[in-house]
């Protein structure tokens, strides 16, 4: 069955959870390492909610969450506090979380996501946050996977590491849309350098809120019940996830006819396995958590000095950069989103590679599709490839030049990769000209020093010569394909232009 | 208990239902005695804390805490962790390496 409901809006929320990248947990001094080899190490009687233990708090998981406040736009609150959040659960060995819940160190804010994948037209949506806020995070669950009813496991070496909250306003569109919201927060977040968004530790994951509003057969615009999505971990996860569920409230509204036994908020899960959310939480168990302020804790005051001291401290952002790159160095959108979506040191890279071969276009190039490819072959990060900043704005410098052809730099390119890290060192200009002259690469630009080899050639290939003068342009090929052989720095225009010239006379 | 009906009280009144919603919260099970008598205790209780209603807080700056205290930061330094042993030692069912709780029985309902 088929949902004829049109025209149709998604409507979707995002609450994103960050890991910070402190030394030690947010209210004790345990430290805050991803280590499940060796369970229960990192505890103490404050994280592990041991009676008249009292939490202190972590000024720098404060410092890096206004870092984030700050460039995400937000408003850094004067005062703060903290609240408890209560709920039962194995890994939250205090029985409530503490948390922030009427004043959050920072409201509102804003990031823009663009809105399509590539192409230079590309507009941006602006994303409005609703509120930052920290918190600590729970321990793990380990389950029996037998499904033989045995214990579950607890680790608690994550109770009461600090966590960021960033929960955004309905203002997502689309799965696709949120999938590229949340590889955006994660791109910020590593540049400012708040947290590692790690996924394989679950140092970023998400709860997204979603409903759509249809009309019905009437016309009446109907919105269909709001579900979240807990604990979606992948960017895969999120896009797969919401698709389903939009399709799920779809069918679900066909069949009702938009009138809902139940209309309260629900709790679903999803199953990456099967590709679907399931129902997760009845209602008698709904959320209550009775907040209030926790007793343990002294609320905060942040001094506007301290802000504008951090608001200072702030890196380039990439959304800036990005736009940079399209402004001053005259790339394209998608080139400069290739470039700045790999991470801060593949941007450096770049940046320094254009400046020194003073073709940030070429620059662009060969960083986006050489590069690139070469780094995702060999499983590699940028800080780790053969060819450093300096070696490939030398070989571009040649192009420029006319030193050396494309295809010819390709190849000093490859043969610079394959050389033995251990093996001599010089100069990589050095190392340049030996390759250029052990394989013959220099450009061949006069007609003079292709004339003797066009000839021999031709000679050669009296057939290949025929076929062409009797009107077979293809023939030319094989006789090019030989030249080029001989004259490996020759350009291949030119040799075609010889070619012609030669048999046209 | 009459009493109670003759303030204003800004919370509710501590119904049975109310009770029952409370221990739900707690996972508390209680008996049927023990929910008439703990709605009647609880009562009392919020009866005598009632007095507070009567505190004129009008202009009165809401305050997080009663220390008066403000801004109390530690540096991020590790301090030692309690040894695994020690940890666990506390906890009615361990296997040496983790907490052992009775099996969550979704497990992907986490």
């Amino acid at each position: 069955m088929t949902a004829p409901c049109s025209p149709a809006t998604t409507i979707i929320g995002l609450e994103v959870h960050v890991q910070l990248l402190t030394e030690t947990k947010i209210f004790c001094g345990c430290l805050n390492r991803f280590n499940p080899e060796e369970p229960n190490v990192q505890t103490c009687p404050v994280c592990l909610g041991l009676p008249g233990a009292l939490p202190v708090m972590n000024r720098r998981a404060l410092e890096l969450a206004i870092r984030a406040g700050l460039a995400l736009s937000g408003t850094i609150a004067g005062t703060t506090k903290w609240d408890r959040k209560q709920y039962y659960y194995p890994d939250l060995p205090k029985a409530y979380q503490i948390s922030q819940f009427d004043l959050p160190f920072c409201d509102g804010g804003w990031m823009d996501v663009d809105d399509a994948d590539d192409g230079d037209e590309t507009q941006a949506s602006r994303i409005r946050l609703i509120r930052v806020h920290l918190e600590e995070d729970a321990g793990k669950n380990l389950h029996d996977e037998t499904q033989r009813g045995r214990d579950s496991r607890i680790d608690l070496n994550r109770a009461g590491t600090p966590l960021l909250e960033i929960v955004s306003e309905p203002d997502l569109r689309s799965a696709a849309q949120s999938r590229r919201y949340l590889e955006e927060m994660r791109l910020l977040m590593v540049y400012l350098g708040v947290s590692d968004c790690n996924m394989q530790e679950g140092s970023l994951r998400c709860d997204a809120n979603i409903n759509l509003e249809l009309v019905n057969d009437d016309g009446v615009a109907i919105r269909t019940p709001i579900v979240e999505i807990k604990n979606l971990n992948s960017f895969r996860g999120v896009e797969a996830a919401l698709e389903y569920e939009i399709g799920r409230q779809r069918q679900e509204f066909a069949e009702c006819g938009g009138v809902y036994a139940d209309s309260e908020k629900q709790t679903r899960g999803w199953d990456a396995d099967r590709g679907v959310t399931f129902a997760q939480r009845g209602k008698e168990d709904a959320a209550d958590y009775r907040y209030f302020p926790d007793p343990d804790l002294v609320p905060v005051q942040i001094a506007a000095e301290w802000i504008e001291e951090l608001r200072t401290g702030l890196c380039e952002l990439p959304a800036a950069r990005r736009q940079r790159l399209v402004d001053d160095l005259k790339l394209s959108r998608y080139d400069a989103s290739v470039i700045i979506d790999q991470g801060r040191d593949l941007a450096d890279y770049f940046e320094a590679v254009a400046q020194r071969c003073g073709d940030p276009k070429r620059a662009a190039n060969w960083v986006t599709q050489d590069v690139l490819r070469e780094l995702n072959d060999r499983g590699q990060a940028i800080g780790d490839f053969a060819i450093d900043a300096d070696g490939l704005a030398a070989i571009l410098a040649r192009i420029a030049s006319g030193d050396l052809t494309t295809r010819s730099a390709r190849e000093v390119f490859t043969a610079l990769l394959d050389d033995d890290p251990e093996g001599e060192q010089v100069t990589v200009e050095a190392r340049i000209d030996e390759i250029i002259s052990d394989r013959g690469l220099a450009t061949i630009a006069d007609s003079g020093a292709l004339e003797p080899l066009i000839d021999a050639v031709i000679e050669r290939n009296p057939q290949a010569a025929a076929d062409f003068r009797g009107g077979k342009q293809a023939a030319i090929g094989k006789l090019i394909g030989e030249v080029m052989r001989e004259a490996k720095g020759a350009d291949p225009q030119s040799v075609r232009a010889a070619l012609i010239e030669r048999l046209s006379s | 208990m009459s009493d109670s009906s003759q303030a204003e009280p800004l919370v509710p009144e501590l119904t049975r239902d109310v009770v029952l919603k409370v221990a739900r919260l707690a996972r508390l099970h209680l008996a049927e005695s023990e929910v008439e008598s703990f709605t009647s205790q609880l009562t009392q209780i919020l009866d005598y804390v009632g007095v507070l209603d009567e505190a004129d807080t009008e202009g009165v700056e809401p305050v997080a805490g009663a220390m008066g205290l403000n801004s109390v930061l530690r540096e991020d330094l590790p301090t030692t962790s309690l040894s695994r042993d020690d940890a666990l030692s506390g906890a009615p069912h361990h296997d040496g390496s983790y907490f052992l709780v009775p099996p969550i029985l979704d497990p992907r309902a986490e």
